[in-house]
């Protein structure tokens, strides 16, 4: 990921992660992993066991590598009262110290970092109204549904105005219409130059919030960057295109007399033609030419596969819908 | 106020709100209050009939033996367990420990924090309870016990069992504190300690000084007399004079709870899933 950052970041604005592996006993956590993730929204995407959670519970300190080093803006995780400073974490527990409300939750958490009671106060409130729970917020967060929770818990991790913030599965349980606000949350977050990091089961989601993707398997990383350009490096999947035009037909058969192009298919209105290539950049060369040679009216011309979900059936297999 | 100060603050205001009233400790509530209940029925039955043979000083043996062997050996042997090993472990098992570990306070305020909240409801609960069992249990001798109170020796004794009963939940409570952090069943080690405990009388002196009773009961003022068969086979140890079992039992303690602050800092989360 580093490579394909624009700018060069300081170590300090990076989290980083050398050659760290993390065994439970004799089970695989997560196996030599290398990373480096640049500010902006960054998802976890990956199975069951894939060792998501591993990776937010290694940065965030709550657990410690087996071996290898992790840095987060510079700090330890070793160091959790810098740590914590910056990082918010909202974990995948839904359990909340008993009989406390929603507002003592966040509050009692700030009182805890230091804060004088009217800071608390201050930031116990602002939290809560960005999450829409301030209406909620005196009744004990034991009553509370599941979307509520997940509502208070991101209200938690946000409530310090941290640099860092780590979700595991931030919208789960959520409606729609929260789902909106909380995506629209993480993208403000991330274009403030704040690092927010996300795992998600769901990943037409993960396409909408995302800068970057982390794509896991049993425990290794296996691709990571802008979903394009890790879509870009899977060479040996052909390149989906779909042309839409007034000719599909001609289209097609023009572009195949090119050694690079695999396979061709015209939609059922007949004004589609989706194209399989090994050579996006010489598709593209060539579907220029053809259009001006032939005077077709082209509509719009679309990768078809660069999504999260393509990406993680070439990579990992299965149905990226089902993670 | 310093950052160490706001945030141990903190967290014995929290832990306070959680552990007084909280329903899972009504079997602890229940059993300070067991002692006060029995001195009471004592002294409404002594009041009611007529023997010649009950002497004050019967009273203040009996108090000794309820507290030697009741109040220091289960009441808060076993109320100190319930409140200070669950500090951590009921964490552990509601699945909350993280909330505190995300916070950037030191791992050792938060030991200090959440043993200083298990140390003032221990001190209110079983310190409170011997009082009100002192001054209940000769309440029928009427302006005798005033006077054994406020004019003999009767407030200095309450004062020593008012300490001893302090130190013993200062004590228990590193012990059991560290316990709770250490092991998922804390039952298998207090077992441990509880039989350990009450061997006490029976083992060599150089073994009975390793462990918290020994010091307590040298602190009592009173003390007990052990009634054939068990006179045979006690084996009778120098007792601790004050001004050693005092700060023993201190250090003793502060050891346990470094060593408990040092661990936490090592300390995971993780929730056995």
């Amino acid at each position: 990921m580093s490579a394909q950052a624009p700018v060069q970041q300081s170590h300090e604005s990076l989290i980083s992660f050398a050659n760290v592996s993390r065994f439970y006993g004799e089970v695989l956590g997560i196996n030599k992993v290398n990373l480096t993730i640049p500010a902006g929204v960054t998802s976890l995407v990956g199975p069951n066991g894939s060792g998501k959670t591993t990776l937010m519970n290694l940065m965030t300190g709550l657990i410690r590598p087996t071996q290898g080093e992790i840095k987060v803006l510079g700090i330890s995780p070793e160091n959790p009262e810098q740590l914590c400073k910056v990082v918010g974490y909202c974990a995948q527990f839904d359990a909340c110290p008993k009989g406390l409300t929603g507002h003592q939750f966040i509050y009692w958490f700030l009182r805890m970092h230091g804060y004088t009671p009217e800071e608390c106060e201050r930031k116990t409130a602002t939290a809560l109204q960005r999450v829409s729970m301030t209406a909620a917020a005196q009744r004990p967060v034991g009553a509370y549904s599941k979307g509520m929770r997940q509502r208070i818990k991101l209200a938690q991790s946000i409530a310090h105005e941290p640099q860092v913030l780590v979700l595991d599965e931030p919208l789960n349980g959520l409606d729609p219409m929260a789902r909106a606000e909380t995506i629209a949350l993480f993208r403000e977050w991330g274009q403030n130059g704040r690092h927010v990091i996300v795992s998600s089961h769901i990943l037409h989601e993960v396409d909408q919030i995302s800068d970057q993707v982390i794509l896991l398997s049993q425990g290794y990383v296996v691709a990571e960057g802008e979903i394009k350009g890790v879509r870009d490096e899977v060479k040996e999947q052909p390149m989906q295109i779909l042309v839409r035009c007034n000719d599909p037909r001609s289209l097609a058969a023009r572009l195949f007399q090119q050694d690079h192009m695999v396979e061709a298919k015209i939609s059922r209105d007949r004004r589609g033609l989706l194209l399989r290539t090994s050579d996006a950049d010489s598709f593209y060369l060539l579907l220029n030419k053809v259009i001006l040679e032939s005077g077709l009216e082209v509509e719009s011309v679309a990768p078809a596969d660069d999504d999260v979900n393509s990406v993680y059936q070439y990579l990992i297999g299965g149905d990226g819908g089902a993670v | 106020m310093q950052l160490w100060a706001r945030q141990i603050t903190a967290v014995l205001r929290l832990e306070m709100k959680k552990t007084f009233f909280s329903k899972r400790g009504w079997w602890i509530y229940c059993l300070a209050a067991m002692p006060v209940v029995i001195t009471v029925l004592h002294w409404i039955v002594m009041s009611r009939i007529q023997s010649n043979g009950h002497r004050l000083g019967d009273d203040t043996i009996i108090f000794a033996g309820l507290f030697q062997l009741f109040y220091l050996r289960a009441v808060i042997f076993f109320g100190c367990m319930g409140i200070f090993s669950n500090l951590f472990r009921v964490e552990m098992l509601e699945k909350t420990l993280h909330y505190y570990f995300l916070t950037p306070m030191r791992r050792e305020l938060l030991v200090i924090g959440k043993y200083l909240a298990g140390l003032s409801v221990a001190l209110v609960l079983f310190v409170g309870s011997v009082a009100l069992a002192f001054l209940t249990v000769a309440r029928h001798f009427g302006s005798a016990w005033t006077d054994y109170l406020y004019h003999g020796p009767g407030m200095s004794q309450l004062g020593s069992y008012m300490l001893v009963a302090a130190l013993a939940c200062v004590g228990y409570g590193a012990v059991f504190l560290m316990c709770g952090l250490f092991f998922r069943n804390p039952m298998i080690p207090a077992a441990v300690v509880f039989v350990w405990e009450n061997l006490n009388p029976f083992l060599p002196s150089v073994l009975k000084k390793i462990s918290v009773i020994f010091y307590l009961r040298s602190l009592c003022p009173v003390e007990v007399p052990v009634p054939p068969p068990f006179s045979v086979m006690v084996i009778d140890a120098d007792p601790t004079p004050i001004w050693l079992a005092v700060p023993g039992l201190l250090l003793l303690s502060m050891i346990l709870l470094a060593y408990t602050a040092m661990s936490a800092r090592q300390t995971e989360i993780n929730y056995g899933e």
